[in-house]
């Protein structure tokens, strides 16, 4: 019977079950590496679209730190809209999770409660860790370069990848509300369009009319693309006035504060959430 | 009868009430389960079955009422409850792209077993519900009843007190359903206490030593299968004549009290005297030379129970 001297219980434990969560939703990938070339294509195509078709037309209006090659100027931008579009995953994951009773388990069993949500959000950072990887690897290929240092470029990469992180959060919330696998892909969809495409990540907000442009240059996806380019570029990729470490700053508290409302509201949703 | 040992029960709800909105899935429900034991909740579509699972597995809070599994309150002490109960839900919870045994593996491990504890487990649950040979093959390839032995197997790595098995065999082919009855009877053999759920009064019969029949969100009736169709009373009367009878037999039947007329030449009334019934009823027959083809004194069977307790309730409630 269970109860007996081999059932641990210690502070560890949601470490070890966040682990354990982690590692199912990741073996995935390593049994269908397919999953993760597909997920990849869409970024790529990006990248080759945006730089190719429409770079020579948007490229006169990029700033001078971008050294004239608009793929430059576009490369911090696109890794935030993959890192976006990568958190969706969490969302996508849930539900799906959700309708195939695989929750209803998770909730039933003794294990932290936290975990579940844990191990799927770090998975999906993984994940999106995988994807930039992957990408990046394109983009150096096709002429990409960094214009401060090795140092400057990683940050940039870490900084996305915590946007992604907190974002992930926000996706969870939103599938356990919406709890339907396909309304949840239209949900995501809906969610992240307007806040990649009306932002800084492909033209300058300048460009935008001036209608658009409060929204545009303050939102978070804006700010985090600043502070990439700000770190990969340098300064002289930022508005007069803005500094790198403030632009830093800023996005980290974007990062923060989208954390510290959106992890309690998936948890409460997970909480509540129920095979239907 | 299995209530008179005067041990705890080890599961037990009282009155408890849950709605969504308007709709009361639960409306009262009051049940207590004997340690050892299966006990089987029949019941409709809608009736609240799923639903009094899931407050006694700690998926759903109850508005009032209490559950407790062991001793230990569900909502005071979920913690506890989930240690001590296993959940085979209605759809198989198995992870697709995970192997059968890393599904099964991964279950243990989320119960708190250590790694080389969870691999011996599994093997030895794996090996039981005769997923050995397949137990390395991706969950993705297993037909419909390997999924549900799957998740069954997973349910029981970590050799919970009390099982839950929600309609453990519906939409499964006849020979799955056998196999896991057959399972079933093995775990009670070795002690579990099982709580199912099932629409199959057949398998209501078979298995269970006490059937509560569900509706409306409340247990309408309880005992041993022989109980209910005692409750129900009286033992009726079959009787089917040949279509040149049918005339003269309704002549006869008009005498009889409470007869009813089914198709092709049935006759059915309430025999609540038996024999004697039967006796009057042979002599009648008899006298207007009607050779029955059947004639028959027949016990109500737990459909006419299920029936009758559940007749004139809400067709389709939304929420199970």
């Amino acid at each position: 019977m269970s109860g007996d001297a081999t059932t641990v219980t210690r502070p560890g434990r949601l470490l070890v079950d966040a682990w354990i969560i982690t590692r199912r939703n990741l073996l995935r990938y390593t049994r269908l590496p397919q999953l993760l070339v597909f997920a990849t294509i869409q970024p790529v195509m990006f990248l080759l679209l945006f730089t190719y078709v429409f770079g020579g037309a948007i490229g006169k209006d990029i700033p001078a730190a971008a050294g004239g090659e608009y793929l430059n100027f576009l490369l911090p931008g696109l890794l935030v809209q993959i890192s976006a579009f990568g958190a969706g995953q969490t969302a996508i994951g849930l539900t799906d999770d959700l309708s195939k009773g695989v929750l209803d388990r998770f909730r039933a069993l003794p294990m932290a409660r936290s975990a579940v949500l844990a191990g799927r959000t770090f998975a999906d950072l993984i994940r999106s860790a995988a994807v930039t990887a992957l990408m990046l690897a394109v983009a150096f290929a096709i002429g990409f370069r960094y214009q401060t240092s090795l140092f400057g470029f990683l940050a940039g990469v870490a900084l996305v990848l915590t946007f992604s992180y907190s974002l992930s959060w926000v996706m969870a919330a939103l599938g356990l509300k919406v709890a339907n696998p396909e309304a949840t892909q239209t949900a995501v969809f809906l969610l992240v369009f307007p806040f990649v495409f009306a932002s800084a990540v492909f033209v300058p907000v300048a460009t935008m009319p001036s209608w658009l442009q409060p929204f545009a240059e303050h939102q978070p996806v804006t700010v985090m693309v600043e502070a990439a380019r700000g770190l990969m570029l340098g300064e002289g990729a930022l508005s007069p006035g803005q500094t790198v470490a403030g632009q830093v700053g800023v996005a980290l508290l974007w990062c923060a504060g989208i954390f510290a409302v959106a992890a309690p509201l998936a948890v409460r949703a997970y909480r509540r959430s129920l095979r239907s | 009868m299995t209530g008179d040992s005067g041990s705890d029960p080890i599961v037990r709800a009282d009155d408890v009430h849950l709605s969504f909105g308007d709709v009361h899935a639960l409306d009262g429900a009051t049940l207590a389960i004997e340690g050892g034991t299966v006990y089987a909740l029949l019941g409709s579509n809608g009736a609240g079955k799923t639903t009094l699972i899931n407050v006694l597995s700690t998926l759903l809070v109850p508005d009032s009422g209490h559950a407790s599994v062991g001793g230990d309150d569900v909502v005071a002490n979920p913690k506890a409850v989930r240690r001590r109960v296993g959940l085979a839900g209605q759809f198989a919870a198995v992870d697709d792209y995970l192997t059968g045994r890393e599904n099964v593996e991964m279950v243990g491990r989320l119960y708190g077993l250590p790694r080389s504890q969870a691999r011996r487990k599994a093997a030895q649950v794996l090996e039981r519900f005769g997923l050995s040979d397949a137990a390395d093959r991706r969950a993705g390839e297993y037909s419909g009843g390997m999924r549900r032995r799957l998740d069954l197997a997973a349910s029981l790595v970590g050799e919970p007190e009390v099982l839950f098995l929600d309609e453990p065999t519906t939409g499964i082919d006849p020979g799955s359903r056998l196999d896991i009855w057959r399972l079933v009877r093995e775990l009670v053999a070795g002690g579990t206490t099982l709580l199912l759920t099932t629409q199959y009064l057949e398998e209501a019969d078979e298995l269970a030593d006490r059937i509560g029949v569900i509706d409306g969100g409340r247990i309408v009736a309880e005992g041993t299968a022989d109980e209910l169709k005692d409750a129900l009373g009286a033992n009726r009367l079959h009787v089917r004549v040949r279509q040149q009878d049918l005339d003269a037999t309704r002549r006869v039947a008009a005498t009889f009290s409470g007869g009813v007329e089914r198709d092709g030449g049935d006759f059915e009334f309430p025999a609540a005297d038996g024999t004697a019934q039967l006796i009057a009823m042979v002599r009648a027959l008899d006298a207007q030379h009607i050779e029955p083809v059947t004639i028959a004194l027949e016990r109500p069977t737990l459909d006419d129970v299920f029936l009758r307790l559940t007749a004139g309730s809400a067709i389709g409630q939304a929420a199970t």
